[in-house]
């Protein structure tokens, strides 16, 4: 067994064992999470929400699920046939991708790279061709409308979003995700650097084309933006990776920001949880402040979401990094 | 000072962290779903539902074939057809109602002398073909029956406002 385990095909196996064990509750947490936003939508709103399919309405992801798998694809005629096929896979294979390098423990990280962050921002700037490709392959004006706004619009908040992580990366001295947690130890950085941590989440929000960020799929305008033209799996695909793309998000905040796997105090009452368990509830908070966000503000104008990206948190996060670095150096808290 | 004031209340998102607050304060609230069709809302004793044809405590019809009804019906969804009964007194032979093109504005109840063409608290009346819809007098008959009780005590409950 021992030696088994150290052959091309052990270590193989044992990837895929990692892969699985991280993917499947990652993929639960996508379905239970359309659920938990139309649960948190209904209850700000004064209503229940699904509560029909099971009890408390539990078994709903697999009732859509079920549904989604049942019904036609349809291509149409004048799209790009592969192109379009191609698309849903493509933000799905993306959303999927990015999980590699997330550490949910000490060491339970699959890849465990030194460009751990670069390798994220890499993965999800990636997430925009899916997005465009779609568009693209609909040959519809909605679709391609939707795409346009959605390239246009990750694209600018990247730009902030890179300098929060640069920021983050000087309080920190290494690029692993690993290392970011654990200098996090004495103060998690939401607390030095509580503007660039809202910067941060509202950045993820407008990257994940969420409310009130949501053009992309305007629905009032574009009927349902860059996906109009899907139906059944591939429409599924794009909302998997939504979600999954959600999630990730929230977890990259919960590292940069909220100090990953450590509890909130290493004393008694907290640290009997185990570190996951504290990965996935800042997660949770996360998501729940994404569908609190989505059920209060009403969706930008196209004009203000470009404003907001480029004269107001390009130089606002490039002031505070410099700031930063001036602090860091001044009182020699550099990291070496 | 106000630019300053406003300028700071932006800085801090003041107003956007008092929205998330009343969104909080609702998240929290009672919720006013009720569980249809296990639970109902209340109905007026106006509601105008689906129609039924009312008769006397002696069982005797009430429609007296005025086609009161019939003339004032803006969408003409009802026909009726009338001859002398064997006791000499005006009857309908027949009394239809089509309820795919009835609009539900109860003026056929309004402008009956005698009370028997009424619209009842029933709204849960779906078929699944066209031509169940097309009421003749003995569903309306029927629906009279069933739903007298009720009826009665609508249109005690409304009398005053008549």
């Amino acid at each position: 067994m021992e030696g088994f385990l150290t052959t091309p095909v052990g270590i193989f196996a044992i990837t895929l064992a990692q892969t699985l064990a991280l993917l499947v509750p990652v993929l639960m947490g996508v379905a239970y999470l359309t659920l938990a936003e139309r649960k948190v939508l209904a209850a700000m709103q004064l209503r229940k929400g699904p509560n029909v399919v099971g009890p408390f309405g539990l078994l709903q992801p697999f009732a859509d699920a079920i549904k989604m798998l049942m019904k036609e694809t349809i291509v149409p005629s004048g799209a790009n046939r592969y192109l379009f096929l191609f698309a849903p896979m493509l933000t799905f294979m993306l959303a999927m991708l990015a999980w590699a390098v997330i550490p949910v423990n000490e060491g339970w990280a699959i890849a465990d790279i030194n460009v751990g962050i670069l390798y994220l921002f890499a993965i999800s700037s990636l997430g925009v061709y899916g997005v465009i490709i779609a568009g693209w392959a609909s040959n519809s004006k909605y679709a391609f409308l939707g795409a346009l706004r959605s390239a246009a619009q990750m694209v600018s908040y990247e730009v902030s979003m890179g300098f929060v992580i640069v920021t983050v990366l000087m309080c920190v001295g290494s690029l692993n995700l690993t290392a970011v947690v654990k200098a996090q130890e004495t103060v998690w950085f939401f607390i030095p650097l509580f503007p660039m941590f809202i910067i941060f989440f509202i950045s993820t929000l407008a990257e994940t084309n969420r409310a009130p960020f949501d053009l992309p799929e305007g629905e009032s305008e574009l009927v349902a933006g860059f996906f109009v033209e899907y139906s059944s799996m591939s429409f599924a695909l794009f909302f998997l990776g939504e979600y999954a793309n959600m999630i990730l998000m929230s977890a990259l905040t919960t590292i940069l920001f909220l100090g990953g796997w450590l509890p909130p105090m290493d004393i008694a009452p907290f640290n009997w949880l185990p570190g996951p368990i504290w990965f996935i509830l800042k997660i949770c908070l996360c998501l729940f402040t994404f569908i609190w966000v989505r059920a209060t503000f009403p969706r930008y104008r196209y004009d203000q979401l470009m404003r907001l990206g480029w004269k107001v948190f390009l130089p606002f996060s490039l002031v505070w990094l410099v700031l930063t670095a001036a602090v860091l150096k001044l009182t020699g808290w550099l990291p070496a | 000072m106000a630019t300053l004031d406003r300028a700071a209340r932006s800085l801090l998102l003041s107003e956007l962290v008092s929205g998330m607050a009343l969104t909080l304060k609702y998240f929290f609230k009672p919720k006013v779903t009720i569980n249809y069709p296990y639970e109902k809302g209340p109905i007026s004793p106006r509601f105008k539902g689906e129609h039924a044809l009312r008769r006397y405590p002696n069982g005797e019809e009430r429609c007296i074939a005025c086609k009161l009804c019939e003339a004032v019906c803006p969408a003409l969804a009802i026909t009726i057809e009338a001859e002398p009964r064997e006791d000499g007194s005006r009857r309908t032979t027949r009394y239809d109602i089509d309820m795919v093109k009835c609009i539900y504005c109860g003026m056929c109840e309004e402008a009956c002398p005698v009370d028997a063409i009424v619209e009842g608290p029933n709204f849960e009346f779906s078929v699944e073909t066209r031509e169940e819809l097309l009421y003749d007098k003995q569903r309306l008959l029927s629906n009279g029956d069933r739903w007298e009780p009720e009826l009665a005590k609508r249109l005690e409950l409304d009398a005053p406002y008549r």
